[in-house]
């Protein structure tokens, strides 16, 4: 057995004894994606909208039968004037629309709970676009491309990934270097003759290949479950994946050799990077919303170019030569955080 | 708590930070959408439908443009959202009857494909209606205005920040109290109070208690940013803000110590209480409407302590409701609270 | 000028700054091969410094030394093949168990797999662990877990072994057993290098420094420091030489 092999069982003998960590870091990125895939979703499908009518005529009862039938609306039913600002109030409905006849035209009036203005703007655009629906004679065909079922679960398995690889590689590897160095077993290594790039591939490839495994495991859900196409990018993905796995390693390096203790360590690697990753990154919020001096900082968050480029590759389906810039802004990330921190931790050992 | 000088300082500043900077990212309403138009027509009626939409307040065109292959490049490379294509002969076969627009908006970010589709939409339709009445094409169309509610302005921001102080109490009272009672039991400390007569319901107790009062600090905290940086203060009374306050943290501290009870080491805490974060801030209708869900997920997040707390904070701060409109939401949430408390103390044993 | 041929540890004017501040002030001493060499002083004196300078992970600011016919400056990787050293706080994988820890140091070290299950069969039957092989070094007694690692790191028979308050917060009996260990190491010719705050156990050893602030204040045999400061215990003479410093901490 050489010196790597068993440095390398070691390290794999204390992630899997952990099991309760182990499990979770097996587990969180399945039930993330299928909640994402099953459960969450930010379109507005489900609008619940009260009617007001003065006087049923054929044009009414159009547009109320056309709520009735439209899958984004829940119809309540038809309401007294009176009582739909109860109804709004305590939340029992989302809209209401108003339908008077004045002197034979026909006018309508939404009035929305906008404190969610999401909800609001896209409840409005609906009942707006029933209402009037009505004498357009001309129709918009409208289609999505990409995407045709509006799934926002393919938006959000890159981002999961991103999220995931901090959590593994720069978490789980800065606190067990970091704690090796609380608990004097580092010390033990660097008088011995072990080399410290032994030490450090040593710490970095079973956190590498417990990654592997879940890109292995979320890919497979993202293609099979989630239906996801499959296409000639399933390579892109992996290659532009195991990049962003070695970037992640070395950021958890970085943090190690900078910190002394595991709180301090898990601080660090929190508020650092996991928060950025999940408010800057566009994982869930969209990059080009934020004010420019967020976009700004977004642009020295790893996680962003990731999320881009893998955006690109699953669910666009382009070719490689659409992510070259993402990917070159990933291998520079890489090479400068890598090459700083091993010279530091090469600095602290002598 | 005392002893680290890291967690005062986090108290304080994390929701500061949250809050200066979540409310400006955590923007989902859909603004810039780019659009790319085919415009095969190349008639009065389309250029001021281009122009029009230009103008519009959310959309912008990003080129025009004569094969759809071209346009398809425009999305690809990220420039354009939505695709408007006006086909050959459109406003001559308009008086036809059968002259149809096709709007292709791209899913990759399902809202924004979705609602730059209505826009897009929208300002055709008005065009077109605007440009038959002025040709005298008799054509009504039914005049359409809107109210909003509560939110008149439509500020998204007003909409997230009540759920803000949320995220910072769920952060802050359910890893704090993971962090040190796991770093109290690696150095030992926990060791000493385990020999005293202290009863384990006394201890738990005393655990919990200090979170009241930094849910407390948190909760202020948060507030006074709403209302210095965005001027958003609430409708209805501090009271029912307070009181779910200590109810919440009550209920997350009690999950962290629970946690902290059954972990060996720091890492696994954090690691179970992340796993916990992460599922209360998806599944408590914090980014997502919970009314978007299926079934069957709405049904889960009748469990999750953070959907009631959310709820309340938004009506309270929006619409001005108070503890009797929300009684069902108070209810909920003080059970949690003394469902989690007990099983801080359940779980906690002075022997090992 | 091959003083240090016949020395284990031979060291001129060895000097470690952080800063301004000056942690190792010129020392220079030699240690003859299969002496225990006892390293005092008190807290903050430089000893811990000294010592990583010694073990190759401290390049000197000046001066220079050889151990194990290695020079420290020069030849660092190759002394770490020709030492062992066990820590001030105890320093084996707690989450491994005893016969993992062995196997993966003794295989850092470069032994085969033939020369690790001779060499652990011997230190299990000579330390009496034999029941303890497959229990993890977290659930072993404080007393065993020090015996274990320093069986550990002598397992590879160093010429020099690096002991760094090797006792700390074990208890008198287990102390006097873990000393026995020393002697039959050093009787092995094994090279003892010890740092120890407990005073009584400076006399077991053959030959004492005592350091105040980065210098080396007095070193002798215990017996011959006694008489030289006129004092009953090395106690005493640790007290007396102390008095002098300057910094604490």
């Amino acid at each position: 057995m050489s010196i790597f092999h068993s440095l390398i069982r070691k390290e794999a003998l204390h992630i899997v004894r952990d099991t309760r960590t182990m499990v979770i870091t097996l587990l969180m990125p399945i039930v993330l994606l299928l909640l994402f895939g099953f459960a969450i979703s930010t379109e507005v499908n489900d609008v619940r909208v009260v009617a007001v009518v003065d006087r049923h005529t054929d044009e009414t009862r159009d547009i109320l039968q056309r709520l009735r039938v439209n899958e984004y609306f829940t119809f309540q039913g038809l309401t007294a004037p009176e009582d739909v600002d109860a109804l709004l109030r305590s939340g029992k409905t989302d809209a209401a629309l108003f339908l008077r006849n004045e002197e034979g035209v026909l006018k309508s009036q939404i009035i929305v709970d906008a404190s969610n203005t999401n909800t609001a703007q896209t409840a409005t655009a609906y009942i707006r676009g029933v209402a009037n629906g009505t004498s357009a004679k001309s129709t918009v065909l409208t289609n999505t491309l990409y995407n045709p079922q509006l799934k926002s679960a393919y938006n959000f398995v890159p981002g999961i990934l991103g999220m995931i690889f901090i959590l593994i590689c720069a978490i789980m590897t800065s606190v067990s270097i970091v704690r090796e160095k609380e608990t004097g077993t580092m010390s033990l290594l660097l008088v011995s003759p072990v080399k410290p790039r032994t030490i450090i591939l040593g710490k970095l490839v079973p956190y590498f290949l417990l990654s592997c495994v879940i890109l292995t495991v979320m890919l497979l859900m993202a293609y099979t479950v989630l239906g996801l196409p499959v296409s000639a990018s399933v390579v892109s993905v992996i290659v532009v994946s195991l990049l962003y796995i070695i970037l992640s390693l070395s950021i958890g390096l970085m943090v190690s050799t900078i910190v002394d203790t595991q709180l301090t360590a898990l601080i660090v690697s929190a508020v650092m990077f996991m928060l950025p990753v999940i408010m800057l990154s566009g994982m869930i919020f969209p990059v080009d919303n934020m004010p420019v001096v967020l976009q700004w900082i977004s642009n020295i968050i790893p996680a962003r170019w990731y999320i881009e480029a893998m955006r690109k590759l699953m669910v666009q389906q382009l070719a490689f030569s659409y992510i070259i810039k993402d990917v070159l802004i990933l291998l520079a990330m890489t090479a400068v955080l890598l090459a700083a921190s091993i010279a530091k931790f090469k600095s602290s050992t002598r | 708590m005392r002893r680290n000088p890291l967690i005062p300082k986090i108290i304080i500043a994390m929701p500061i930070m949250v809050m200066l900077v979540l409310p400006l990212v955590a923007n989902l309403d859909v603004k810039n959408v780019g659009v790319t138009v085919v415009d095969n027509d190349h008639s009065q009626l389309s250029r001021r439908m281009i122009a029009d939409i230009d103008a519009s307040e959310y959309l912008t065109v990003q080129s025009v443009v004569g094969t759809h292959g071209e346009a398809m490049a425009s999305v690809e490379n990220g420039e354009a959202d939505v695709i408007l294509t006006i086909p050959p002969y459109y406003s001559r076969n308009l008086s036809g009857g059968n002259a149809e627009l096709d709007i292709e908006a791209n899913g990759v970010n399902a809202t924004k494909g979705m609602l730059g589709a209505q826009y897009v939409s929208q300002s055709a339709m008005a065009t077109l209606s605007q440009w038959r009445s002025e040709n005298s094409i008799s054509v009504t169309m039914p005049e359409t205005s809107v109210i909003n509610l509560y939110n008149p302005t439509l500020n998204f921001r007003n909409y997230m920040i009540p759920a803000l102080i949320v995220v910072l109490l769920i952060i802050i009272c359910g890893f704090l109290p993971a962090l040190n009672l796991v770093s109290e039991k690696e150095s030992g400390t926990i060791e000493a109070m385990n020999v005293t007569p202290v009863s384990r319901f006394a201890f738990v107790l005393s655990k919990l208690i200090p979170f009241w009062i930094v849910g407390l600090i948190v909760v202020t905290v948060g507030m006074i940013i709403g209302w210095l940086v965005y001027g958003l203060t609430p409708t209805g009374s501090l009271g029912a803000i307070y009181l779910v306050a200590i109810l919440f943290s009550l209920t997350m501290s009690g999950l962290g110590v629970a946690i902290a009870n059954k972990s060996a080491t720091m890492l696994q805490s954090i690691f179970v209480m992340f796993a916990f974060i992460m599922i209360f801030q998806l599944m408590g209708g914090l980014f997502t409407p919970i009314r978007s869900m299926p079934e069957w997920a709405q049904c889960i997040t009748y469990a999750i302590p953070p959907r009631y707390f959310i709820e309340i904070m938004r009506s309270v701060y929006l619409k001005g409701a108070g503890i009797i409109d929300l009684w069902p939401q108070y209810t909920a949430i003080a059970a949690f609270a003394v469902f989690f408390s007990a099983l801080a103390a359940i779980t906690y044993s002075k022997r090992s | 000028m091959h003083y240090y041929k016949d020395k284990a540890i031979s060291v001129r004017n060895l000097t470690k700054c952080f800063g301004s501040f000056i942690a190792v002030d010129h020392i220079s001493f030699d240690v003859a091969k299969g002496e225990i060499f006892g390293f005092l002083g008190a807290n903050g004196a430089g000893k811990t410094t000294a010592m990583r300078m010694l073990c190759g992970l401290s390049v000197p600011t000046a001066g220079n030394g050889h151990v194990a016919g290695c020079d420290i400056i020069t030849q660092a990787e190759a002394i770490k093949h020709r030492i062992g050293y066990m820590s001030q706080k105890f320093s084996l994988y707690s989450g491994l168990t005893v016969e993992e820890n062995i196997s993966l140091f003794s295989t850092i070290y470069g032994m085969s797999s033939k020369e690790i299950r001779e060499a652990s069969g011997r230190l299990f039957a000579e330390l009496g662990m034999e029941d303890m092989r497959r229990a993890f070094v977290k659930d072993i007694p404080v007393g065993w877990r020090q015996k274990l690692a320093f069986a550990v790191a002598t397992i590879h028979k160093p010429e020099v072994v690096f002991l760094d308050e090797p006792t700390g917060g074990v208890d008198p009996v287990t102390r006097r057993k873990f000393w026995e260990l020393i002697y039959k190491a050093s009787s092995e010719g094994m090279t003892v290098f010890v740092t120890t705050h407990y005073l009584d156990e400076a006399e077991y050893c053959n030959r004492i420094s005592i350091m105040v602030d980065g210098r080396i204040s007095a070193l002798d045999s215990p017996s011959a420091l006694k008489e030289k400061y006129h004092a009953a215990t090395i106690d005493e003479v640790f007290r007396i030489v102390a008095q002098t410093a300057q910094r604490t901490d």
